[in-house]
């Protein structure tokens, strides 16, 4: 965890500024009851984590490694049902094709609506903030029907294409936000020397808008990774079930005994790509996350 | 809002006839369009139209396997609202959601005003409360199912150990410790978030506005409560609309931590619908009529919220 300096931001060291000779008065007295306090809220936030990793080896009762330390909930895993390399690819297909729809869709998006006036572009915008307002559930049952209507029932691309639309909300706005940010002269000088609109948006406002697009990209990718109730509903076959319910299902497996030790085992091989690509982006992912809600 | 749909000539040199300019930005349209199509196709597509065929089914007939058989309204409506844990699930959701948002408003806050000061121990603090918002719900929910259970869970020998137990503790045998236990899931989960949302709002306070209240003589509390809090508003507002609307849809972690029990307790709303849809009933007709409920209660909900905030913000 040692990559985890965040950038400082603007507004940060004025404000140290200011409280500097606060804390100074405070003494250390009072940073005492801080560092104890401190020190256990990290502890409760990151113990669960650890707890996980360090059961999911080591020997349990009931579960598949019970003697001694070992991979042994880990090969039940990969051993369950239609196995886990299936599982896995299951969810890396719909991560992947949903941060590709999702990204398509917003970048593209973003662009039309922070550089382009088009008849009903407020009324679209408008639309796709609705998203966030209809519950999932509103949406899943009919989604089903209509799924099952073209054909896309039971497909990980029909999966995809759902759990984009859940996405669009934040990505398009995040995405609007992002190309406002960008100065208007940057992409109308390019234009003025004879680019394209599509050769503007690629080769001089992409590169100006990475960390929107990282952000956005990482939510859709963790959003699809850990989606349960869009699987749960529209999959049907339990070689297509995407891995949060195929861990979900092991655990109910035998009627009564819960196989503690393999669920564990589950929940780090679904956590562990989601912690990494975390901490790697996490300076993206707040920087992006400031710039936008400074903005809007 | 849509006042200025008309289409305006973007500036150009000067030089140009009306008509050349009229028919430049009807290009420069077109071209918005061409690029705003992936999103509307997926808009209409997969939003619009199901937004209506609920709309239609919770007027219809339409059992899961069977498909649409005709007209049957208002008796959804009625069944929906006369099913026997419909006012249950009302109540305890509602529970849960004012739990919920107090608790992680509170702490989001209070973590936020903790760790915004910049120093290598911040950092790390930082980091530890935003790591478990990586994880997915179901993922956590499954993490806890493991951490709670009286089996193999850590949390049962140490409360014991430290004498705060006699027994065997149940996180999730009884309808009160069901709830508090899931809110404290849902609590490690989500709070990070909200610190990360109140964090960015308190960067946006201008710091002309902390240093004139500390010349005015404000102590800190007078400082936080008097010119942080209002400045705050539109950040804890938006805080609030996420968290009650998330809320209120709860159901990941119900359905892999309670499966909406012991006895029901724990069931909400959402998890009803599905019950309603998927699981025995299999009547979407119901379940549709049960959507449409929420989806307006959320609309009113989000409204309300949404004037409130405006009218808080003119004083």
């Amino acid at each position: 965890m040692t990559m985890t300096a965040p950038a400082p931001t603007p507004a940060r060291p004025r404000l140290r500024q200011v409280r500097a000779p606060r804390a100074r008065l405070a003494g250390i007295a009072l940073r005492t009851p801080y560092w104890v306090l401190t020190g256990a809220l990290a502890i409760v936030f990151i113990f669960p984590l650890v707890w996980a990793g360090v059961a999911s080896v080591a020997p349990q009762p009931g579960s598949s490694q019970v003697d001694g330390w070992g991979f042994g909930n880990y090969v039940t895993l990969m051993e369950y049902q239609a196995g886990l390399p299936r599982y896995l690819l299951n969810s890396t297909l719909v991560s992947g094709l949903t941060v590709l729809f999702t990204l398509t869709a917003s970048v593209l998006g973003g662009y039309a609506f922070s550089r382009f006036r088009f008849p009903g572009r407020d009324v679209l915008f408008l639309l796709t903030l609705a998203i966030l307002m209809v519950p999932y559930a509103t949406l899943l049952i009919p989604l089903y029907v209509m799924l099952n209507a073209v054909g896309l029932q039971n497909t990980l691309v029909g999966l995809s294409l759902v759990l984009t639309v859940f996405q669009l909300p934040f990505a398009t706005f995040m995405m609007r936000i992002s190309f406002d940010a960008v100065p208007r002269e940057l992409d109308e000088a390019a234009l003025v020397d004879g680019c394209s609109s599509f050769r503007a948006l690629r080769t001089v406002l992409l590169p100006a808008v990475k960390p929107g697009v990282i952000t956005v990209g990482l939510f859709a990718f963790l959003a699809a990774w850990n989606d349960f109730v869009a699987p749960l509903i529209l999959i049907s076959d339990s070689d297509k079930i995407p891995l949060p319910l195929a861990v979900a299902n092991l655990r109910a497996q035998v009627m009564g005994i819960v196989d503690y030790g393999a669920t564990e085992a589950g929940v780090v091989v679904m956590a562990l790509p989601c912690v990494v690509l975390f901490l790697l982006l996490q300076r993206h992912y707040v920087r992006g996350f400031m710039s936008g809600a400074l903005k809007g | 809002m849509p006042a200025n749909l008309s289409v305006r000539p973007p500036v150009r040199p000067a030089g140009r006839t009306r008509p050349a300019l009229a028919a430049a930005a009807r290009r420069r349209a077109l071209r918005g369009w061409g690029y705003a199509a992936p999103t509307a196709l997926l808009v209409i597509g997969l939003f619009v139209l199901p937004v209506l065929l609920v709309g239609q089914m919770s007027v219809s007939d339409w059992p899961l396997l069977s498909g649409n058989q005709g007209i049957n309204a208002p008796q959804n409506y009625v069944d929906a609202v006369g099913h026997r844990y419909f006012w249950d699930s009302v109540v305890f959701t509602v529970k849960y959601t004012v739990i919920a948002t107090v608790l992680l408003i509170g702490l989001g806050l209070g973590f936020a005003l903790l760790v915004q000061e910049s120093s290598r121990w911040t950092a790390v603090l930082r980091t530890s409360i935003l790591v478990p918002s990586a994880l997915g719900l179901a993922s956590a929910s499954l993490l806890f199912y493991a951490l709670y259970s009286p089996q193999v869970g850590p949390l049962s020998p140490l409360l014991r150990s430290l004498g705060l137990a006699d027994g065997p503790v149940t996180f999730l045998g009884t309808p009160d410790s069901a709830l508090w236990s899931t809110v404290f899931l849902v609590v490690w989960r989500f709070a990070g978030f909200y610190m990360l949302l109140l964090m960015v709002g308190l960067q946006g306070i201008p710091h002309e506005v902390l240093e004139a209240a500390r010349m005015d003589g404000a102590n800190r509390w007078q400082t936080f409560v008097s010119v942080t809090l209002p400045l705050l508003r539109p950040s804890l507002a938006l805080c609030t609309v996420l968290c009650v609307t998330g809320s209120l849809l709860a159901f990941d972690q119900f359905y892999i931590l309670t499966k909406g029990g012991p006895d029901n307790s724990t069931l909400t709303v959402v998890q009803l619908i599905y019950n309603v849809a998927f699981q025995g009933q299999n009547d979407l007709g119901v379940a549709a009529a049960l959507s449409i409920v929420v989806l307006v209660v959320l609309v009113v909900v989000n409204v309300a919220q949404l004037r409130a905030m405006r009218t808080g913000q003119e004083d």
